[in-house]
């Protein structure tokens, strides 16, 4: 089912992702971790297949070490539902590098399309600007995409949060890598860590 | 007034050191009265982030997100909390990333609160079935030693680890009216 008006969630990540330079991006378990592979594989790209829940807060590990760094959170409505306490941790502790997007389809999009708290009641940018986001935004537009994807880039103004409303229909899959000490010593590797 | 029994012991000042040593740099910690001056002396610190966090797993993400970064980090709570980060253990054993918690417990040694106990009863076991290698520090004198290997074998050989600082250790909490 795809109602009118609504982005194209590959098209917000590609947007997203387009002029990254170092950025680091964390995609939440399930279709955000293919939008983030379908907009180019990277060694700074942090792909979730599990640990529903975990993206922000892995996200802000990852910004308070690389505080020079944009840090990018691209999580889906059902998966920052399950972590929305880590909104009120970032808030509290204002990492000024990190950004959130939420791809909000309203619905578990793996498991069958059931529909999830934002369809009816659950405001996500409200629980962000009350957990202290102050930057915390809905998007409807590609313009305003955009904007958001310069803004991330600086790194002195965050925490920042946006939530698209995006299509529902399921996508083809583009599987990213699912070795996640591969995924996390490549990421290592690019600050120049090497294995223990 | 909740009070605890007095201890007169420094062995959070010998923890503070053994984090310092081991160059930890990020302390995600849901508050626990067994790990108070301990939270105090991070949040004092110039070199360690100290992080407040809503539920427990909210800090095993952290850590690992840290560890991603390039920083080591420790996990701080109490034995309740370790139910609620059974699912995210996961991502100790998936990024084989260097996971180190102390954990204050509850629940045995003198506990009045028998809400306590369940959780408290299942911490080990739990840790245990999630991979992650459990030593135990009983009294003052032995939290020093315990301490440093949990977090050498942690650091240095990425083995999962908890320390549980027993609540004979601790003290029993007193509830007087």
């Amino acid at each position: 089912m795809s109602k009118a008006n609504l982005l194209d969630r590959r098209a917000v990540v590609a947007q997203l992702l387009k002029d990254r330079n170092g950025a680091i991006a964390v995609g939440g378990l399930g279709a955000s971790t293919y939008d983030i592979a379908a907009a180019g594989d990277h060694d700074r790209n942090l792909y979730l297949w599990g640990a529903m829940g975990g993206a922000v807060m892995i996200g802000l590990g990852l910004a308070l070490a690389q505080p020079s760094l944009p840090v990018v959170v691209i999580t889906g409505d059902g998966e920052m539902l399950m972590g929305m306490g880590s909104l009120a941790t970032v808030g509290l502790q204002r990492p000024a590098n990190l950004s959130i997007v939420v791809l909000d389809n309203e619905a578990y999009g793996e498991t069958g399309g059931q529909v999830s708290h934002t369809a009816a009641s659950a405001d996500l940018v409200g629980v962000a600007k009350a957990c202290g986001i102050k930057d915390s935004r809905a998007i409807s537009t590609m313009a305003e995409v955009e904007a958001f994807a310069s803004s991330l880039q600086d790194v002195t103004t965050g925490p920042r949060f946006a939530s698209a409303k995006i299509d529902g229909a399921n996508l083809e899959r583009v599987l990213s890598s699912r070795d996640g000490t591969y995924i996390v010593n490549r990421i290592r590797g690019s600050f120049g860590h090497t294995p223990i | 007034m909740h009070a605890r029994a007095e201890t007169a012991a420094s062995w959070p000042e010998e923890i503070f050191a053994i984090l310092q040593r081991f160059e930890v740099r990020q302390v995600p910690y849901v508050p626990d009265a067994g790990h108070s001056e301990l939270i105090e002396r991070v949040l004092g610190s110039s070199t360690m982030r100290g992080v407040s966090l809503t539920t427990e797993e909210e800090g095993v993400a952290l850590l690992a997100g840290a560890w991603a970064g390039g920083q080591r980090g420790v996990l701080l709570m109490q034995s309740s909390g370790v139910g609620n980060c059974i699912n995210m253990l996961s991502l100790t054993q998936i990024f084989r990333f260097p996971f180190l918690t102390l954990v204050t417990m509850r629940g045995e040694w003198g506990e009045f609160n028998p809400w306590q106990v369940p959780m408290g009863s299942s911490t080990q076991a739990v840790f245990e079935l999630s991979g992650i290698k459990v030593l135990r520090a009983s009294h003052p004198d032995e939290v020093r030693e315990v301490v440093e290997a949990g977090a050498a074998q942690a650091y240095n050989a990425c083995t999962p680890t908890a320390v549980l600082l027993s609540q004979r250790l601790i003290g029993a909490k007193v509830f007087t009216k």
